[in-house]
């Protein structure tokens, strides 16, 4: 018998998996029509029409080849163009974009290019479950910084002075953020620029948010003087256009850098799937229209559940991106786990415990409000219930 | 006031609360918002779209186009209300182009649609000529597509 155990990389073996797959196991076993599911972080619409015709056409016409490693010229050129119009970040399409596997192979190219033994990454969490991990495989250490409800969850400038050490490679940036729906501000990343100001650490600006901001406009910090030029800007398409399927997304950043970064995916991916990419074309060019509309009834959705958190007597920053609630349940005297365990057998409703996005998570869950109106209502109506219960 | 009505016509039994929280109003001010649009005749009614082909009451609707010579003083207008008094008469649109009218009747079966044409609508003064065309099938109505339910796909739900 092969003991596949002691085979396997030992950086692989340390990985855990991730704690979010526990809660759609029980969810999916109950086998109850009326269970609600607020677990999922995934926009609730179909690709707009427009943009999957356009998908449909390119195989109609024979498009069926790779395209070139860095993905379809006239993609690059409109993904230049798009980035100009909605967020004035200036990339050259020839060299400083490249067309991704979504947003998440373009973070793994990001860590994986940068990142060897020794070097640190500093991690802000609560955050996405991937950057970690991805740092472990590259063999670096990631430094987790617990980012504060009192701060709205914005990664300050005493945090990140705290956490820098001369081993320090990279700093992960993930905002929009999921799962707490914080933002960073110009003033919030003005204040970044100030501490790395001088060193060689580079940034990893994980955007693919950054469409989905209530209330402001998105700011990358390669709109900061002084930041451009240590950032990789990482976006996609799936979460501003509901392309998730389509697993597309982007890197822009520094030529020299991109240029390594491309040999990994060329030897990994040659190349983004070719319909993908034809698809996109069409959601840059005419599809501003879409963003515009599901922003607007994300944020319809997002005024009714905090409204609702917060009539119930639970503390809830307002969160000014994505499509998350991250109410503090530490009132019912329970651990997050707690709560989503018996929340969920007691009332049928999934959603996530905030320690499954690492520490600082511990008090708190996630509510993905990319749901129908009616089962927003019906998972706040079964919320104010079970409150009613556990805090008597 | 417009985001009000985008919602309700979304979906309009959102109750004054839910539209108050989605907009960043109080419910008293939506509830006279709506008030004020109702009296106003922006807000005409409230109604159900039934895909009626899965139930088992027969109905069928027709689609009409009608040419009418317009009246002296009150052009299109007058004809018009003599037809869309009907209670057959489910919508009536004027329209540019080869025909001035459609019309939209609804009935139990073909027989009382033709009838109604014939026996009601031709005879109008200054109705020149009509053509009927019946709806087969309805594929999607009011923004909404008429389907079976779509079946759940596997997925991998870790995000």
């Amino acid at each position: 018998m092969i003991d596949y155990e002691r085979l396997m990389s030992s950086s692989v073996r340390s990985l855990k998996p991730s704690g979010i797959r526990r809660f759609f196991d029980i969810l999916e076993n109950m086998h109850d029509p009326s269970a609600i599911s607020l677990g999922i972080g995934e926009p609730d619409f179909v690709t707009p029409w427009h943009i999957r015709e356009a998908g449909i056409y390119s195989l109609e016409q024979g498009f069926t080849k790779y395209t070139g490693n860095a993905g379809l010229k006239a993609l690059r050129a409109e993904t230049s163009n798009y980035l100009k119009r909605r967020f004035d970040l200036s990339y050259d399409p020839d060299g400083e974009i490249f067309i991704t596997v979504g947003g998440s192979e373009a973070i793994d190219l990001c860590v994986r290019a940068l990142v060897e033994a020794g070097d640190e990454v500093i991690v802000p969490v609560p955050s996405f479950v991937c950057y970690g991990p991805l740092v472990t495989m590259s063999s670096g250490t990631p430094v987790y910084v617990e980012t504060k409800a009192e701060n709205e969850f914005r990664l300050t400038a005493r945090e990140l002075r705290e956490a820098i050490t001369p081993r320090t490679k990279l700093l992960i940036l993930p905002f929009p953020n999921n799962p707490t729906g914080a933002v960073m501000e110009r003033k919030d990343l003005l204040a970044i620029e100030e501490v790395l100001r001088g060193t060689d650490i580079m940034i990893l600006s994980d955007e693919i948010y950054s469409e989905l901001s209530y209330g402001i406009h998105h700011t990358s910090p390669a709109n900061i003087d002084g930041l451009k030029e240590r950032t990789l800007v990482v976006n996609g398409f799936s979460k501003a256009f509901a392309m998730t399927g389509w697993r597309l997304g982007y890197v822009c950043g520094p030529k020299p850098l991109l240029r390594q970064m491309v040999k990994i995916h060329q030897y990994g991916i040659m190349s983004a799937p070719t319909t993908s990419q034809y698809a996109a074309i069409e959601a840059l060019k005419n599809g501003d229209d879409d963003i515009e509309m599901m922003r607007e009834s994300y944020d319809r959705r997002r005024k009714l559940m905090l409204k609702r958190l917060r009539d119930m007597g639970l503390e809830c920053f307002e969160p000014k991106g994505a499509f998350y609630m991250f109410p503090s349940i530490k009132s019912t005297g329970m651990t997050s786990d707690e709560f989503c365990t018996r929340f969920l057998e007691e009332e049928k409703v999934a959603v996530i415990p905030g320690t499954a996005f690492g520490q600082g998570g511990e008090g708190f869950v996630r509510m993905c409000y990319a749901a129908s109106v009616e089962n927003i209502e019906a998972a706040m109506d079964r919320m104010k219930r079970f409150l009613e219960r556990v805090r008597k | 006031m417009n985001d009000i009505l985008k919602l309700l016509e979304e979906d309009c039994r959102y109750t004054p609360d839910q539209i108050a929280a989605m907009t960043g109003r109080t419910a008293e001010e939506v509830s006279k918002a709506i008030d004020k649009l109702r009296e106003d005749g922006v807000i005409n009614g409230y109604t159900a779209l039934i895909d009626w082909e899965k139930t088992d009451a027969d109905t069928v609707t027709a689609f009409i186009e009608v040419k009418i010579t317009p009246q002296r003083d009150d052009g299109f207008d007058r004809i018009a209300k003599r037809i869309y008094q009907y209670d057959e008469v489910e919508s009536l649109y004027l329209m540019s182009g080869a025909f001035d009218f459609a019309v939209i009747v609804t009935g139990r079966s073909l027989k009382d649609v033709s009838q109604f044409v014939s026996l009601k609508l031709a005879p109008i003064d200054g109705v020149i000529s009509t053509a009927t065309h019946f709806i087969m099938k309805r594929y999607k109505d009011k923004h909404r597509i008429f389907s079976k339910k779509p079946v759940e796909e596997e997925r991998v739900l870790f995000v």
